[in-house]
């Protein structure tokens, strides 16, 4: 049991840790390091121009989406080499998420069902952040039941019409292509009908329109379809074969080891180490040891849960699932750890401003924005049914519309 | 990076699963549960027989000279088995501090009767309700001889000797207190056997009367020596309450599936899924918590002490959140004495206290972490 690089892992991660020390940009070091808590604002910089222009400069130097094959605008790096890219990038890895969508999901899906030409065509312009992708999965009436979706695309001679609505899809607003399922055949069960496409999202009927969210900011799109033509050269996978496709792309999501998930246990940390109660620091509180005692470990537990995964990859394995803990862990424990904080601040608390006495408002932010941690990307309770199924091999949920036509499935407003 | 055990460990691992499903059935641990035998004497000459008594005990005195990472594997199995043998006190208490502090002579006399399962061996640390301190100490230590009572002390009615704390000085401070090493069947002992939540490892209460003892390691020495042995012990019980934690998700689960209510397994409700859920996602921390205490452990990292609390908490909460959800999957079946269940919820909850409770480690957690940032 150790911590150390095996020889080509240690030479590699040399390579990779002098070409960020000469390269990154290092005038946001600072700004980049300060916004922990899964936000990410440059005060006087758009996050997606400074991130496009690291993106091309990765893409330059070898450094971008480097586990795909060269040909398609990767380095050929094994999956060890990710992670270990990963930790050299540091900081600098958080002006890839305008990119992470089509990275770590859209990408996988074209390299796995994409002909030839749509390979050549994409994937280097996604790899070096040339072209965004994003993802046109849930729908109104569709999301943790995502294949219970309604956007209809119909056969017109050599293309398909699309109609429809999606929603809570991240970066809409600022990328080039989507992702995008949709139902072929209403008169076959639900999963049966659906097949997956990608297009252009300066399409002509395609309008994206920002969703004003519960935290106040605005992060997610709804995307509306009238009679937007995608080509079916633009079809991934067979008429139908959609909700396959699409598990390529879920499973990918789940496969993005090293990346490490915000638990606001380091903040809370300092936070209790500074704060003055009535009776001394917060930190000497017994109830407040307790709790930060409890979070403590839980985030620790999925530190190391995580190198697990990073030791099974190095010795060339699949890593096993546990890994599926990390959001379900995490998601709940900002949301805690924010409402405790506040509690602490007692009647200050509820101030959102950024005072010394409210430590910036970070928790408050915190408490704003944890609900969608609890949603996005999977709820907490469609990761636990993922958990017990696929982990301890319970059984699937009885489901009253599997058999049953699309069409036929009772719903309400259709 | 490696953060896994080797091929060799994990073998071993196999062997003491074997062994233990063929020697240590629930069958077997229902003998000492029910009050037949104070422990399982048979299965406790078997892990001698099988050197994993003193896997970790150099070869010079007896044992099989592996080491920690080899210890921990066994202690895991040792935990999933629900073994009624006094592993733990022996050879995570006893031996780790004889290791730690013991003199030659004390090393060639002790560690290779344990390691032979000659010896039982426990630490006599605990004087009534409180958590290890130096304040908590009072049987004292003077001209050579011990007065004073000790309890709880876990397999004290089996054991043949005890490490015991003992004050030297006058006041409550870490370097009034020293340990000595006291063949329990010299004179001067009387030992009661104890009625203790977890029947399967026993408590007594230990009375020592002008009783000779010889001093283990330097006087005023005792305090440091000792938070050693408890977080070594702390990593090792742990991997027990790892390997508990995964069978008692491992019985609930079976149930789950086999267990057929309103026309379906009951394992097919959100309600039970979920449950069995977040058992898997608290052993699943416990695990990876203690595979780090494991690393500093075996490498006497300056993270131990950080490592061992994390590793202790973790564990405890995870070995009790199973254990007390197990029996809840099974409903009614799961209140019997019948059903292994609340062996299970037993051995959790008697060890979530044996080494300081919980509240104890997070507080030692939280002061190794501050020591830590503010280095």
């Amino acid at each position: 049991m150790n911590f150390d690089d095996t020889p080509q892992e240690a030479a590699f991660r040399e390579t990779a840790r002098k070409w960020v020390a000469s390269n990154a940009p290092k005038e946001f070091e600072q700004e980049l390091s300060k916004s922990s808590l899964g936000r990410i604002r440059l005060a006087k910089h758009d996050i997606v121009d400074v991130g496009k222009a690291w993106q091309k400069k990765k893409a330059e130097g070898g450094w971008a989406c480097l586990h795909w094959p060269k040909e398609y605008g990767g380095r050929g790096a094994t999956p060890i080499e990710r992670v270990i890219w990963q930790q050299e990038e540091g900081v600098y890895g958080k002006l890839t998420q305008p990119f992470q969508i089509g990275e770590g999901m859209c990408g996988p899906t074209v390299m796995a069902w994409g002909s030839e030409d749509a390979k050549r065509r994409h994937l280097p312009k996604l790899a070096s952040g040339e072209e965004i992708w994003c993802q046109l999965f849930s729908e109104p009436s569709a999301g943790s039941d995502v294949a219970g979706l309604r956007t209809r695309a119909e056969k017109k001679g050599d293309s398909w019409v699309v109609n429809g609505q999606k929603i809570w899809t991240s970066g809409a607003h600022y990328s080039d292509f989507g992702l995008l399922i949709a139902r072929t055949d209403p008169n076959v069960p639900k999963h049966k009908g659906l097949t997956m496409f990608f297009l252009d999202m300066k399409s002509p009927g395609v309008e994206v329109r920002p969703i004003k969210q519960a935290n106040g900011m605005q992060e997610f799109n709804e995307v509306y379809f009238t009679d937007v033509v995608i080509p079916d050269s633009q079809r991934l996978g067979a008429v139908g074969e959609g909700w396959s496709v699409s598990l390529t792309t879920l499973m990918n999501e789940r496969m993005s080891i090293g990346s490490r998930l915000a638990t606001g246990v380091p903040e809370m940390f300092e936070f209790c180490s500074n704060l003055m109660l009535e009776d001394g620091l917060a930190i000497d509180d017994p109830a407040v040891r307790s709790k930060l005692a409890s979070w403590a470990v839980k985030s620790s537990g999925l530190k190391y849960t995580s190198y697990r995964a990073i030791s099974s990859l190095s010795k060339g394995e699949r890593p096993g699932p546990e890994n599926s803990i990390g959001k379900l862990v995490s998601g709940m424990m900002l949301q805690d750890i924010a409402t405790y904080a506040m509690d602490l601040q007692g009647a200050a608390g509820v101030l959102t401003g950024t005072d010394e006495e409210t430590a910036q408002g970070q928790f408050q932010q915190m408490l704003l924005s944890s609900p969608s941690m609890r949603i996005a990307g999977g709820t907490d309770e469609i990761l636990r049914n993922i958990i017990a199924e696929r982990v301890l091999g319970l059984p699937g949920d009885i489901r009253v519309d599997k058999d049953v036509p699309y069409n036929k499935i009772p719903t309400k407003g259709r | 990076m490696n953060f896994d055990f080797s091929d060799d460990q994990k073998q071993l691992r196999d062997q003491a699963r074997k062994f233990l499903t063929e020697k240590c059935s629930p069958k077997a641990v229902r003998v000492v549960l029910d009050g037949k035998a104070l422990y399982d004497k048979e299965l406790w000459k078997g892990l001698a027989e099988m050197g994993f008594l003193g896997v970790a005990i150099p070869e010079e005195f007896g044992g099989a000279g592996a080491g920690h990472l080899e210890l921990c594997v066994i202690a895991e199995e040792m935990g999933r088995a629900n073994a009624p043998v006094p592993f733990s006190s022996t050879v995570y208490l006893a031996a780790e501090a004889l290791l730690l502090a013991g003199s030659d002579a004390q090393k060639k006399k002790w560690l290779p009767a344990i390691a032979s399962g000659e010896a039982i061996g426990t630490l006599a640390l605990f004087e009534g309700k409180g958590n290890p301190s130096p304040k908590n100490v009072k049987l004292a230590a003077a001209g050579g001889v011990l007065n004073g009572v000790k309890k709880p002390v876990a397999d004290g009615a089996i054991a043949n000797f005890a490490v015991v704390a003992a004050r030297t000085g006058s006041g409550g401070r870490d370097s009034d207190i020293s340990l000595f090493l006291v063949d329990l069947r010299a004179g001067g002992v009387e030992v009661k056997n104890l009625t203790n939540l977890d029947p399967t490892r026993g408590q007594a209460e230990i009375t020592f009367k002008d009783c000779k003892a010889e001093p283990l390691g330097a006087a005023g020495e005792g305090w440091s020596i000792l938070t050693q042995v408890l977080d070594r012990a702390a990593v090792l019980c742990a991997f027990e309450q790892v390997g508990g934690s995964d069978r008692a998700l491992e019985i609930g689960r079976d149930y789950a599936l086999d267990r057929i209510a309103f026309g379906r397994q009951i394992g097919s409700f959100q309600a039970v899924k979920h449950m069995l859920a977040d058992m898997y996602v608290s052993a699943t921390l416990a695990r990876s918590n203690s595979y780090y205490g494991a690393w500093a452990l075996s490498t006497n990292a300056s993270e131990l002490p950080e490592a061992a609390a994390a590793a202790r908490i973790s564990a405890t909460q995870a070995f009790q959140h199973c254990a007390k959800n197990n029996i809840q999957v099974h409903g009614g079946m799961g209140f019997t004495w019948e059903f292994d269940c609340h062996m299970y919820y037993r051995r959790a909850n008697a060890m979530a206290l044996g080494l300081g409770s919980l509240s104890y480690w997070e507080d030692q957690l939280i002061d190794r972490m501050r020591k830590k940032n503010a280095a």
